[in-house]
């Protein structure tokens, strides 16, 4: 009889902790422009290396490179550059006013605005997000009014949502933007079932769904692929990995074994990897995705590569689990910065320019900030209406609930 | 004798089974390195070793799925679900095989397995951090279902619900993990340092499952309450000063009908508390046995004080949170009859 070994169980580690120094070299980066560009009716299993590289298109020198290049002209990127300038801007103002005990709660997405502000380049009136809730850029991007989205935050008396929803957790049907659940995964299969409706009713609208790499972990992400598999809805399927859930570093999600686009793979769905941090190859991947889409080509998965450089939330704390610096040692730089360069090297920018453009839209997200906290805060100011709370449960309020609202005596 | 939080009272019962049972093992979300989001399982991974507490992915019904394996295995797992909000994706392996496990296998295979999760609002989480599933597992035969309010208890529960061989879910009421919260969300709170029910004694104890205690003694009115609630009835019997006989169940399922039966009997009038919706919550459950145990005792109809029936709001969580105020009117309705 063979001799046994004793099992262990293998429980994932990232390299460094805090106190240690930043390690990436679990990330393979191939240069800027290295990686083909399939036709967008290419069969999944011909771009299965495209899981396993990154789609890249601004270099070091800040040049735009290779056949992802998607030729943006220079308003368009300077409209990008804005929108990512002012989510940032309105995170940091966000972050401040919960400090400030303007609300209870917020979540920024500092350091991934690129993915947000460059996916909705690609999108069209009437096509629909399913975001989590780090995707503010999809608003921010359509300048969506700061003051709507603020008064979401401060639960106050023009809150669209009637101070029932957390903050952040925002609802824009008009914007595209699905009302956002906080239950993590569970509107990635919805994003799928509305996509099929559109294919259902032959519609041309597209629906893009949303998750981070840790909440790939949970089924309703794999029902999501199945169904994106067997009905070909027009659908983009995006993995934010922002390397970063919690505490829990992205190979607590599998990421040692696998990448998150390779996922699709088992699905027969095409997918690609991208430089999240990169505008042009984020609208450059996000317009090969919808073009399947719209030419009714059917789902395509994109691993956004990321980083979230601030906290999960105004209630985490990441110094407690990675190292301080592991952001600025992030290699894939900073969005905002490499696009600016990438401006600069055009000739159509400058350093002037740029501080100049950021304190405009600090200027401006400070006014909307007390344009909405003059119509509440979440305990100073005027409230939604505590009668809310029992409205919208049904269609019609039910006798018991119009009984429980009379004893609450609202 | 040592006073701890309930969030330290915890982390010793873990750390105290850890110790004694090589075969507990402590996993979920950010629970490993980082030692959770409220920090129960803080120094147990240091301690114990990566193979026996863990980060899992995120994803509830793997969290509680592999509970299951491990329990059948023979290991004692306990899992904690980040907050009990998040629990759904998990409950088919809770529903259909946790708690049916020993039924359909003849005993041939078992469950041992505790889940806890924090539960209950009073924190501006909103309708995702702050609901009270409590009645989704009390209605499912096979299941314990255990609620502590403070610090002792919470330590002497959960060590027996790791002994226990049923699968037990561990509620564990978020806003009383620093101290007693009341429902005066305006006033600040007694530490549980300042407490008597702070102490947690040191070691190894354990509070049998299925035993209430009485948190006041009356004669005018029994109050059944389990969780955050306890405190708020303290609050109300003395604001009001109704001589209210409060009953901490603890545990739900096993429930302690004999003392429920024994102090209805002496006061003959009764109110129950919940923070969870009102339909079909666990109130109900009470209010029932309560009717059939002791109406030829009952002089007035049993009320209840519970959360709305509505999903838990995010800015009027102080007109959806049943207060002091809310069960004070109750205590002084249920003596008018």
């Amino acid at each position: 009889m063979a001799e046994r070994i004793p099992l262990s169980l293998h429980v994932p580690e990232p390299a460094v902790r805090p106190g240690g120094r930043p390690d990436f070299q679990y990330l393979s980066i191939p240069r800027a422009g290295a990686v083909r560009r399939p036709p967008v009716d290419v069969p999944a299993h011909e771009i299965h290396d495209l899981a396993y590289s990154i789609i890249r298109v601004l270099n070091r020198e800040g040049e735009a490179v290779g056949p992802w290049d998607p030729g943006l002209g220079v308003e368009a990127m300077k409209a990008g550059l804005r929108a990512m300038l002012k989510t940032r801007a309105f995170d940091a103002r966000m972050m401040m006013a919960q400090r400030q005990g303007k609300t209870s709660f917020y979540m920024p997405s500092t350091g991934e605005e690129a993915v947000a502000c460059g996916f909705q380049t690609a999108l069209e009136k009437g096509d629909m997000n399913f975001p989590t809730y780090r995707q503010q850029g999809l608003l921010i991007a359509q300048d969506w009014p700061l003051v709507d989205m603020m008064c979401q935050v401060f639960s106050n008396e023009r809150d669209r949502l009637m101070g029932r929803q957390l903050p952040v957790l925002y609802s824009a049907k008009e914007a595209g933007f699905f009302s956002v659940s906080g239950n993590l995964t569970t509107q990635f299969v919805q994003a799928v079932g509305w996509a099929m409706a559109s294919a259902i009713s032959g519609d041309t609208r597209i629906a893009a769904a949303w998750v981070g790499e840790g909440s790939t972990a949970e089924s309703d992400f794999h029902a999501a692929l199945v169904f994106a598999s067997v009905y070909r809805p027009p659908v983009i399927l995006n993995v934010v990995n922002n390397q970063w859930a919690i505490s829990a570093f992205q190979g607590i999600a599998g990421g040692e074994s696998a990448t998150f686009a390779a996922r699709a793979h088992g699905y027969g769905i095409p997918s690609l990897r991208v430089d999240g941090n990169d505008f042009l190859a984020v609208h450059a991947a996000s317009s090969w995705a919808a073009e399947r889409a719209r030419r009714n080509l059917g789902a395509t998965l994109i691993e956004w590569v990321t980083y979230r450089a601030g906290a999960h939330s105004t209630s985490d704390d990441p110094s407690r689990y990675r190292p301080k610096e592991e952001s600025d040692a992030w290699p894939l730089g900073d969005p905002i910065e490499r696009l600016k360069n990438h401006l600069i090297a055009l000739g159509a920018w400058s350093e002037e320019r740029q501080t100049q453009l950021r304190a405009e839209i600090e200027d401006e997200v400070l006014a909307a900030a007390r344009e909405a906290e003059g119509y509440g805060t979440l305990h100073d100011g005027p409230k939604p209406s505590s009668a809310a709370m029992f409205e919208g449960v049904y269609k019609e309020m039910p006798r018991h609930l119009r009984e429980q609202r009379q004893e609450a005596g609202v | 004798m040592p006073r701890r939080t309930m969030v330290e009272a915890i982390r010793d019962a873990l750390d105290v089974m850890m110790a004694r049972d090589p075969r507990v093992v402590v996993f979920g979300e950010d629970v490993g390195y980082f030692g959770g989001v409220f920090r129960c399982t803080e120094g147990l991974q240091r301690k114990y070793g990566a193979s026996r507490c863990f980060d899992a992915p995120i994803s509830e019904t793997g969290i509680i799925g592999v509970a299951v394996g491990m329990g059948a295995y023979g290991l004692r797992p306990v899992a904690e679900i980040q907050f009990a909000d998040y629990m759904y994706p998990g409950y088919d392996q809770i529903v259909s095989e946790a708690a049916r496990l020993r039924y359909r296998s003849a005993g041939e295979f078992t469950a041992p397995m505790v889940v806890r999760m924090p539960c209950g609002g009073g924190i501006f989480g909103g309708q995702t951090h702050s609901q009270s599933p409590e009645a989704l597992f009390t209605h499912v035969a096979g299941l314990k279902t255990v609620i502590p309010s403070n610090p002792h208890d919470a330590k002497g529960l959960l060590i027996a619900a790791i002994e226990d061989d049923d699968p037990v879910i561990f509620l564990e009421p978020k806003r009383v993990y620093n101290g007693p919260f009341n429902g005066h969300h305006d006033q600040p709170i007694v530490p549980w340092a300042r407490h008597p029910l702070g102490e947690t004694p040191d070691g190894h104890y354990s509070i049998p499952l299925g035993q209430a205690a009485v948190r006041r003694e009356g004669a005018a009115v029994t109050v059944l309450a389990y969780g955050t609630m306890v405190h708020v009835a303290e609050a109300a019997a003395e604001e009001t000063g109704v001589d209210a006989e409060i009953i901490d169940l603890r545990s739900l399922v096993p429930l302690d009908v004999e003392a429920i039966e024994r102090s209805v009997m002496k006061t003959g009038r009764c109110v129950i508390l919940h923070e969870a919706t009102r339909t079909s919550g666990f109130g109900a459950e009470l209010s029932a046995q309560v009717q059939e145990r002791c109406f030829h005792h009952l002089e007035a109809p049993i009320l209840r004080v519970t959360g709305w029936d509505t999903p838990y709001p995010h800015a009027q969580e102080w007109d959806y949170f049943p207060g002091p105020d809310r069960v004070g009117r109750a205590l002084r309705a249920v003596l008018e009859d």
